[in-house]
């Protein structure tokens, strides 16, 4: 960035100033280093003797056949990856949840973010719409997935139904509050330069929005895999929430870890794609603002 | 003279307040501004300057009286207005290149032709090596600069200017106002220019219109007989100026005294 500062300028002031700057930059930028370092030395311990820890209770205090120990989680990880589960490889579980909690994803955030999008800039129907969406983001949306089980059966369907749901209402309700704090001044200027109401929608309100929106796409996914899992808990053939079921089943801890662990590295690599592309999307806004909401 | 591009006969505007009687922002505005004509407006503050403006864009409607455009009554906004807003309105998630392109853009011109042509006017107003930043990379002075050059990528035969330069330093207004002579000259453009700094009002106006204190109506109008083209730095200095200047001055005076009163009753 301070690159392209720098060739662009043909300021002298502007230069100068850059160039003050940019002297004090490599002192901070070894600071920051050998910050980061510090951070990652510290969770790397705290990981360390939490997992030392529960090897030795689990070995020598507690009855690791409730508890588990990280050993025994381990194997039970490479078991799967090495010769598959009860229900064939972990690879058909992983992709099957994954499809499911990806359409749910991907169909909840679009409804969530167009119903959200038009509610909020549409006063009457809001002011319809108001006790309706009330009522029905009180609704405890998990028992929703046995319904969905009845209405689609044990297939796909039903699990990505029960994603959809909960991502719909994470995301909709940001995109209705991001549609409605677009800032007048904007939609009138844009309205004076000749804009037409579409085009209002397309280059104010959506870019405006897009923060708000952001801001809930980042547990949205989470939402989903939740959905997912806990739809193929309520009856399924197939999926990691399968597996993890059987296992509570089987009075197998160390498996309801593994399945935990599995979900959890999903969920962080949907988080860091989401990440990357708010970076991309969001590259007009100032670096402190941006700051912290990177992770 | 011609007809009249902006007519504004007997105008009043009235907000609703949330609770009492509707609060009068101006009442009885009558004033016609021709094409061609640069009319600069002041007022003591909160008087209803802006508010003139957005019956004129047509951001609002009259609550009583006419406002026209070129002859025909003022429903939405009319063709060939440009505004620049008393706030920052310049889009912060484009480029300058791109804020400037919006207009074209909106009326209808390719990305390629929307953008060559705003390349022009951004080179015009000063920024060309700033074509690729943001918003937020830029000083105030230089965001006023996009604005204005977003309002004149339109080729606007109507501008609404509301203390544009406000927020400037000293030196920048008057580079500025300079520039905005000159980019103006030839334009035949009609400019009402709100401001509250009298001497930018003569020193730029044709004719300066004085409002009371709230709610506003026209107190007097002034004809600035200063010749064109003008060099603000120099006009300022000239004898006819400091004559106009104290006659305005006059007038605006009392009204500035009354709002401040009022103000202070109220508060
Ligand atoms: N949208 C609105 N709703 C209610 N009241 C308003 C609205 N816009 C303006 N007003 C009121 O109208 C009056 C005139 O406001 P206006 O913005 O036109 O003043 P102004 O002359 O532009 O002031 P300044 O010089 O400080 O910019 C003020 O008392 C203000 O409170
Ligand atoms: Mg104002």
């Amino acid at each position: 960035m301070s690159g392209e500062h720098l060739s662009t300028v043909d300021n002298g002031a502007v230069a100068m100033a850059a160039e003050q700057r940019s002297a004090g930059v490599p002192d901070l930028v070894a600071r920051r280093r050998r910050r980061r370092g510090a951070v990652w030395a510290v969770r790397l311990a705290a990981v360390v003797v939490w997992l030392v820890g529960w090897q030795l209770t689990a070995t020598y205090w507690i009855d690791p056949f409730y508890y588990s120990k990280p050993t025994a989680i381990w194997s039970r990880l490479v078991g799967w990856f090495s010769h598959g589960t009860a229900f064939g490889s972990i690879w058909t579980q992983i992709a099957v949840t994954l499809e499911e909690a990806v359409f749910g994803f991907a169909i909840g955030a679009v409804a969530g973010v167009v119903l959200g999008i038009v509610l909020g800039r549409a006063r009457f129907l809001a002011e319809v719409a108001a006790p309706f969406i009330k009522a029905a983001n009180a609704v405890p949306r998990i028992v929703l997935a046995s319904l969905f089980i009845i209405w689609f059966g044990l297939g796909m369907s039903s699990k990505v139904a029960t994603a959809m749901v909960l991502v719909f209402f994470a995301v909709f309700f940001n995109a209705f509050q991001g549609a409605r704090e677009v800032d007048r001044n904007l939609v009138d200027n844009a309205r004076i330069l000749g804009a037409s109401r579409i085009s209002v929608l397309r280059t104010i309100v959506v870019p405006s929005a897009t923060s708000w929106i952001f801001a809930s796409l980042h547990s949205a996914f989470g939402f989903a895999l939740i959905g997912a899992v806990v739809g193929e808990f309520t009856g399924a053939d197939k999926g990691l929430g399968l597996l993890i079921n059987n296992a509570q089943g089987t009075f197998d801890s160390a498996g309801i870890y593994a399945g935990m662990i599995v979900v959890t590295v999903l969920a962080l690599v949907a988080e860091w794609l989401i990440s990357t592309a708010e970076k991309r999307l969001l590259r007009w806004r100032p670096p402190a603002a941006s700051a912290d909401v990177q992770t | 003279m011609n007809d009249p591009v902006i007519e504004l006969r007997g105008a009043t505007k009235r907000f609703p307040s949330g609770s009492g009687p509707a609060h009068t922002a101006v009442r009885e505005l009558t004033m016609q501004v021709a094409a061609g004509e640069f009319v600069a407006v002041v007022g003591p503050t909160g008087c209803g300057k802006s508010t003139t403006l957005s019956l004129v864009s047509g951001l609002e409607p009259a609550s009583e009286g006419e406002v026209l455009v070129r002859g025909e009554r003022v429903r939405s906004i009319p063709r060939g207005v440009g505004y620049m807003f008393q706030n920052d309105a310049i889009l912060p998630w484009r480029s300058v290149l791109d804020n400037v392109a919006a207009g074209p853009r909106y009326r209808g011109a390719s990305k390629a032709a929307a953008r060559a042509k705003a390349a022009t006017w951004v080179e015009r107003v000063g920024l060309a090596g700033f074509a690729k930043y943001y918003p937020h990379q830029l000083s105030g002075g230089m965001r006023k600069r996009v604005a204005l050059a977003q309002t004149l990528v339109n080729e606007p035969e109507i501008m609404l200017m509301d203390e544009p330069f406000s927020a400037l330093d000293v030196q920048t207004r008057a580079l500025m106002q300079d520039e905005l002579l000159r980019l103006w000259a030839g334009t035949g453009a009609a400019v009402v220019f709100v401001t509250h700094d009298l001497e930018e009002a003569i020193a730029l106006a044709d004719r300066v219109v004085v409002m009371t204190a709230s709610p506003a109506t026209v107190k007097g109008v002034f004809a600035v007989p200063l010749s064109r083209p003008r060099n603000v730095e120099e006009v300022r200095l000239t004898a006819e100026f400091l004559e106009i200047y104290r006659e305005v001055w006059e007038s605006l005076r009392v009204e500035v005294a009354r709002a401040r009163e009022e103000a202070s009753r109220v508060g």
